[in-house]
């Protein structure tokens, strides 16, 4: 109905190029600071794991939608089958406007329009690449997930049966295949980032209205039940 | 095999002559009449969820359903009107559903049947009617269904909504746009003054100089200071309300001669917007399953008060606290969906919970909204907890509520056709 075919248009491949013009090599050191607007759904360094988005270790050269053990979107996959590979190029573009280049992606994330910025997270992402030239000197850490979650709240075993019937509540506004405009998409998650997404709108610690009002009244079950149905919807 | 279930569940005995060809096969048959917020999303999660154990029809006239939710949009020229239009193909396809693009004319409760325009009768374990509302006859004297050329409602999406944009385009310069705006209780409480936005929005492009008027018989409305803040900052002196203290509930209009009637005084308009009091759709009176102008429910199913196999969602049905939206119809769908599928499969059944927002628009990127959470009690469905959107926002939250409101349409229109 609405749904456009996903892949990579000819305007996509179009400005690719332009995208390259302004895609000198950047400072990796101001990338660092700018990699926290990915952070909370990608990790990178040696003890990194897929978490929302997949793992950003040696991407250069590779295609997209290629981490083992990462469930992409259709859309991904079917981007990487059609031959989109990440070079300073490509991923410059999609920095810029993710939905642009991959239509229907699971990444929320808006873009940052600065080509020096883009250029200086390309370069940090360069540090963990496996080109010889790039490998860092000291091993860099991933960012740690900081939360106050009680521990015995991240153990509680989701109903996932229970959780189907709760996120038809959430369907409403994210939609089932995870695309986003305007509301971010919450399919595939891993249970603990997802669980602790809830508990920081349920204790208002993130506030959004909407957001609040329905995380506040799931209680500790309700929200493992949602997050154990979420991560793997299709099942 | 139907027949012994149905003795089982304890309901009238079954005529057999209610098309036994049908029921041959034994699986168990929900039929949904109205394809809208309500029908539609109820339809696809009984399908869905059920993999093929139930039979599941639904009846709606229309091939292609123009929702109501953003048709305002539509007016204002945010929206063109393909985007809001939506055809029943995938639910046939994907989930095979059985669409009968028919009227419901009648419902035999003793037989358990719906008869269809033609003649032909579908039998049902399970009836789900979600027929939206039709007019109350007589509400706004003067006006009458064979009107709404002259003065349109545009409360039902489609043509009427195209009729109202091409009417407020074609206002001649300095011209004025009369509503009459509904009483409680109504489809969508912040529809008649989103409508309102939208059209000042147009008129302060297009003609600066001409006026609105809101004829209300309400003493307050939905998300009013909000309204009220917007108007006044986007279109300063262009919206004018007259409400019962004036003479706001006490209108009648000539479609003839293009006027309206104020408690007395009468007013020559360009266009008139007139949006009556309202009543569930007929098809529910047909049933004989309404109190009064709407059919009451139970909250923990959306089950009438009248038969316990017949259930009645959205703006058709009389259930408590919850605004008649299509967000609450969809909300209700899919509770009402959970209990249907138990009663008929034995697959476990989840507590009721409700939840409703709605969004508005005021002028570009100036989007507010209202929401709740509701849940169940024994007498109706209760509201829990609730917020609305602020008076003096700033301009980023605002153009970030109404991108949450184009992620919303985009998800509650998947969450109805799949
Ligand atoms: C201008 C406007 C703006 C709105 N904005 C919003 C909004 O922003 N957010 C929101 O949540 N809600 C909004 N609404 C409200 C929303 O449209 C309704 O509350 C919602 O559509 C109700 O769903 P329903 O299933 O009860 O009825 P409907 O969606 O109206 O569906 C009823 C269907 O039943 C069919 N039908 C009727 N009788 C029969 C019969 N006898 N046989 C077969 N089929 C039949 C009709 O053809 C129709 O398709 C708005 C409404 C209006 C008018
Ligand atoms: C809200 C979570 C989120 C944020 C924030 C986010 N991403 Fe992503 N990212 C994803 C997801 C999910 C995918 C996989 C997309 C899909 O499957 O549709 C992805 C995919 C990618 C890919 C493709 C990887 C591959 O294996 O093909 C790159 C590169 C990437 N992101 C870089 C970034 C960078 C750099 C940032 C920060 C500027 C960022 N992302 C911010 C969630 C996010
Ligand atoms: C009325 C619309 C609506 C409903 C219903 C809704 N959400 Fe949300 N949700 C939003 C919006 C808008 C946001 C973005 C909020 C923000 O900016 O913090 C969001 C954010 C989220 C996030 C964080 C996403 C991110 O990228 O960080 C999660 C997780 C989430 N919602 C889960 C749920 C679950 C689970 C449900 C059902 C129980 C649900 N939502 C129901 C509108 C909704």
């Amino acid at each position: 109905m609405r749904r456009t075919g996903p892949g990579i248009s000819l305007a996509a491949v179009v400005c690719f190029g332009q995208a390259a013009a302004a895609a000198e090599i950047g400072d990796a050191e101001r990338g660092e600071a700018l990699f926290e607007q990915c952070s909370g759904c990608h990790q990178v360094g040696p003890d990194a794991v897929n978490r929302i988005g997949p793992v950003l270790n040696n991407v250069f050269g590779r295609p997209a939608a290629s981490v083992e053990g990462f469930r992409y979107s259709t859309a991904f996959e079917r981007a990487g089958a059609k031959g989109l590979e990440w070079h300073i190029d490509t991923l410059s573009a999609f920095l810029e406007n993710p939905k642009a280049i991959v239509p229907r992606s699971r990444m929320s994330f808006r873009g940052i329009a600065d080509p020096q910025e883009r250029a200086d997270l390309i370069a940090y992402l360069r540090t963990f690449s496996a080109s010889p030239r790039d490998i860092p000197e000291a091993d860099p850490t991933a960012p740690p997930t900081d939360h106050d979650v009680d521990p015995e709240i991240l153990a509680i075993p989701g109903d996932a049966e229970y959780g189907a019937y709760l996120s038809s509540e959430c369907t409403t506004c994210h939609q089932a295949e995870g695309g986003d405009e305007g509301i971010p998409s919450i399919v595939y998650w891993p249970e603990e980032d997802f669980v602790v997404a809830m508990h920081a709108y349920k204790s208002k610690a993130r506030e959004h209205p909407v957001m609040n009002m329905i995380a506040g009244r799931l209680n500790d079950e309700e929200i493992a039940a949602l997050a154990a149905y979420f991560a793997a919807p299709e099942d | 095999m139907t027949l012994d279930r149905r003795t089982f569940l304890g309901t009238a005995a079954v005529a057999t002559l209610a098309a036994p060809m049908v029921r041959a096969q034994g699986k168990p048959k929900v039929v949904v009449i109205g394809g809208g917020a309500g029908g539609a999303t109820a339809a696809r999660y009984i399908a869905k969820d059920s993999d093929g154990a139930i039979d599941v029809t639904l009846v709606e006239p229309t091939r292609k359903y123009y929702t109501c939710f953003f048709s305002n949009l539509y007016i204002g020229g945010f929206r063109d009107l393909a985007s809001i239009g939506h055809t029943y193909g995938t639910l046939a396809s994907d989930y095979g559903i059985n669409v009968v693009h028919d009227w419901a004319v009648g419902v035999d409760r003793d037989a358990m049947t719906v008869t269809l325009t033609g003649g032909d009768t579908l039998p049902y374990d399970k009836l789900i009617l979600s027929p939206g509302i039709d007019f109350v006859d007589g509400a706004v004297p003067g006006w009458d269904i064979t009107a709404q050329n002259a003065m349109p409602h545009a409360y039902k999406a489609g043509s009427q909504s195209e009729l109202l944009k091409a009417q407020v385009e074609a206002m001649p310069e300095g011209g004025l746009y009369a509503m009459v705006a509904p009483p409680n209780p109504y489809r969508c409480p912040p529809g008649p003054y989103e409508r309102i936005s939208m059209v000042a929005h147009v008129l302060k492009q297009t003609n600066p100089s001409a006026k609105i008027l809101i004829v209300d018989p309400k003493q307050s409305f939905s998300k009013q200071a909000l309204f009220e803040e917007g108007w006044q900052k986007h279109y300063g002196g262009m919206v004018e309300r007259i409400g019962p203290d004036f003479g706001g509930a006490n209108v009648s209009v000539n479609p003839d001669e293009m006027t309206v009637d104020i408690d007395g005084a009468v007013e020559k308009v360009d266009v008139c917007n007139v949006i009556p009091a309202m009543k569930a759709g007929r098809i529910a009176e047909l049933a004989g399953v309404t109190d009064g102008n709407w059919a009451p429910v139970n909250a923990s199913d959306m089950s009438t008060k009248a038969d316990p196999d017949v259930y009645v969602l959205g703006d058709a049905s009389a259930q408590g606290d919850m605004p008649k939206s299509g967000f609450s119809a969809n909300s209700q769908a899919k509770v009402c969906a959970n209990a249907v599928r138990g009663a008929l499969t034995g697959s476990r059944v989840f507590p009721a919970k409700y939840a409703n927002t709605c969004w508005s628009l005021i002028d570009e990127n100036d989007g507010v909204k209202v929401g709740a959470t509701y849940e169940a009690t024994p007498d109706k469905i209760a509201k829990v907890d609730g917020f609305i959107s602020q008076t003096g926002e700033d301009a980023d939250l605002r153009k970030a509520t109404y991108e949450e409101s184009v992620g919303w349409y985009a998800g509650i229109t998947a969450d109805m056709f799949g």
